[in-house]
């Protein structure tokens, strides 16, 4: 069976959720090749194995001191040696880059933001939820390797029934000139915290205008009392309640979680961009007209300042 | 410094927009084109490396006739000139060919910098600025948060989901920006009277060194040439409708009932 390549995100040695959806994804395809760059790849091995890979290529942490580059020239000779029939990575925004420089050095067209994959004789076939959530299309890859990034929470992960051997072969790339041409001096780490990271948390609890102050806590409280990300409207951004990596929506983050909670947002078009294929939906908004209300499973017509914290509270008392 | 600031026209995200059933590109016609709003910070972004380093602002866009518009919006800021990449021939070209075609009609000026946002909000692809920097061979400082220029040493704030990387790179460079770099200008009125004097050079295809055979499936751009293809699209399906309560001083004991059902909780 053809290979199909996955990058793995992984953060000290532990492979995140959304390389087992890709695993998932991939065993449709074909028979998955995990691709690790950086240290760790001997504790994530059996997390990879358990979701079907077969090998594990492991690359030098050096391809992470430029920026994408180095990545996309590795992902190239791995699928040409290998003949992989598609390479698969997630659609965040640094591997998306990656998924561009690949696709133009395969030669190959490329998919961003897919929230399904399906294969049909003539390979995968992807979906994209479009325009704000509003229209739904399919696309394929008609020409060379098919290099296709997947949004993290769209596809259910699933163990193999047969785990792979998740073999591990240590790989390396000259690098060209031109891929050490943009050089990472610093990695600055900002506080992130105890909370689940925005793009892959199963819930996300988002506050907007209607919080009305800095003081996001009604929010905060909400989202650890579930386990969840902390995200935020444009509005609460722009007025310097939340720090901009929160933001969720067009030009912020896309986030497909199982439950979203809105506070205070009105359900703008452009929010909507960032959240609308969530599973469940939640609001909490005083106004009974506000947009949001079209797509919530359920709301509330109310004071985010009383409702809130009562639901705070309910859930902390069952636990 | 020669500063090339690469500018899109983009459906109006408050319209409905639409793909044209018969080839399932942008309907154009269905809503009013703007400045992708990121393209308008790379801009802002633009204009600000030229005041503090001298030199000349150019704008690239690639797209049909009536992306005049927004040309006109960005000499408007303050740019200096306009290069509008306009042919029939590219219509429906994907994000790699589009890539392509501005690599190419970059290789007509001079620059030192290429600046663009980092992503559209139509297509959404954000690969644009990763691939020109592949196509050109040039360093792709992408996703800046902030821009410092030294002589001929670049030096930018990556954005990254645990903070940001500082990345260096020597000129000429493609940097794309993210929302936070900085509060783009309104064009003032003397602005916006000058720039219907400021000259926008036409180029084709042909100009930018191009071909374009007879069969479009030859072609290096445009959908018959295209390497990725969509088969279908459709009205997303309505949400079924929630429910709506409203608050009697029990809503967020509501709330949590729907979570238990759900088994959130
Ligand atoms: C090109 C473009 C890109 C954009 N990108 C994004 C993006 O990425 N993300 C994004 O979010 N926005 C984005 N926007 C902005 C978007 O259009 C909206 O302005 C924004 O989402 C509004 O945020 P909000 O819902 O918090 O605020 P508002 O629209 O002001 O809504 C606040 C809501 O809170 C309710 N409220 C007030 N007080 C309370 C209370 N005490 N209890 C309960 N409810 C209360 C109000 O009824 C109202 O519905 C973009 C806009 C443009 C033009
Ligand atoms: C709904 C939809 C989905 C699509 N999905 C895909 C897909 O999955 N794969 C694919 O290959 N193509 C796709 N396309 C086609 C692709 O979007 C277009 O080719 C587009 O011109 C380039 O992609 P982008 O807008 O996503 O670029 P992005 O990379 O998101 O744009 C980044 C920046 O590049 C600059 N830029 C982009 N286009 C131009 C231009 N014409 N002129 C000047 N500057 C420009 C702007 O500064 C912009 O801010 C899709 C198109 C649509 C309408």
């Amino acid at each position: 069976m053809a290979e199909v390549l996955v990058l793995v995100d992984h953060v000290d040695g532990e492979v995140k959720k959304v390389t087992t959806e890709l695993l998932t994804a991939a065993r449709r395809i074909g028979e998955p090749s995990a691709v690790w760059v950086g240290d760790g790849a001997e504790e994530g091995a059996a997390r990879l194995a358990e979701f079907g890979a077969a090998k594990v290529y492991v690359a030098p942490a050096e391809l992470n001191d430029y920026v994408v580059a180095p990545t996309a020239e590795l992902l190239a000779k791995l699928a040409q040696e290998s003949s992989a029939a598609a390479v698969l990575v997630s659609a965040t925004a640094a591997n998306k880059e990656i998924a561009g420089r690949l696709a133009v050095k395969l030669g190959s067209g490329v998919l961003t933001d897919v929230v399904a994959l399906d294969v049909d004789d003539s390979g995968p076939v992807a979906e994209h939820s479009v325009f704000g959530g509003s229209v739904v299309t399919h696309a394929r890859v008609r020409t060379g390797v098919p290099v296709i990034a997947v949004r993290p929470n769209s596809i259910a992960a699933a163990p193999a029934e047969t785990p792979g051997e998740a073999a591990r072969e240590a790989v390396t790339v000259e690098l060209s000139d031109a891929a050490k041409a943009a050089r990472v001096v610093e990695r600055v780490q900002q506080e992130q915290g105890e909370r689940p990271e925005l793009a892959e948390a199963a819930i996300v609890v988002s506050g907007g205008r209607g919080v009305g102050s800095e003081d996001f806590s009604v929010v905060e409280n909400l989202a650890d009392s579930l386990g969840a990300a902390v995200g935020a409207s444009r509005a609460a951004v722009d007025s310097g309640w939340y720090p901009n990596q929160f933001q969720v929506g067009q030009t912020g983050k896309t986030v497909s979680p199982q439950l979203y909670i809105a506070l205070g947002i009105s359900g703008a078009i452009q929010h909507r961009a960032g959240m609308q294929t969530s599973n469940n939906i939640v609001a909490v908004n005083k106004d009974p007209e506000a947009p949001i209300f079209e797509l919530s499973d359920f709301g509330v017509i109310g004071d985010l300042h009383k409702v809130a914290p009562q639901l705070t509270d309910e859930i902390n008392r069952r636990k | 410094m020669n500063i090339v600031v690469l500018v899109k026209q983009v459906p109006d995200t408050a319209t409905e927009r639409k793909l044209r059933p018969e080839d399932h590109t942008l309907d154009r016609a269905a809503s009013d084109g703007v400045i992708n709003e990121l393209d308008e910070y790379a801009i802002e972004e633009a204009l600000l490396l030229k005041e503090k380093h001298g030199g000349e602002v150019t704008v690239l866009s690639m797209g049909p006739d009536q992306a005049t518009d927004s040309i006109r919006k960005a000499l408007s800021m303050g740019a200096d000139k306009a290069v509008h990449l306009n042919d029939d021939a590219l219509h429906g070209s994907d994000a790699l060919q589009t890539a392509y075609a501005l690599s190419k009609a970059l290789g007509t000026l001079e620059f030192d910098v290429v600046v663009l946002g980092s992503e559209s909000t139509d297509a959404r692809t954000g690969i644009v600025g990763a691939a020109l920097a592949e196509y050109l061979g040039l360093p792709q400082l992408t996703l800046a948060g902030k821009v410092d220029i030294d002589g001929g040493s670049i030096r930018i704030q990556r954005q990254a989901d645990y903070g940001y990387d500082v990345v260096e790179a020597e000129l000429p460079a493609v940097v794309s920006v993210v929302e936070k770099i900085n509060e783009p200008r309104y064009p003032s009125f003397k602005l916006i009277m000058a720039a219907k004097k400021k000259p926008v050079q036409k180029l084709t295809l042909a100009d930018v060194g191009i071909e374009v055979p007879g069969d479009p499936a030859d072609a290096e751009v445009g959908l018959a040439a295209a390497a990725t293809e969509v088969v279908d699209a459709a009205a997303a399906p309505p949400r079924a409708a929630g429910t709506i309560v409203k608050d009697e001083g029990e809503g967020g004991l509501k709330v949590a009932e729907f979570l238990s059902a759900k088994k959130f909780i």
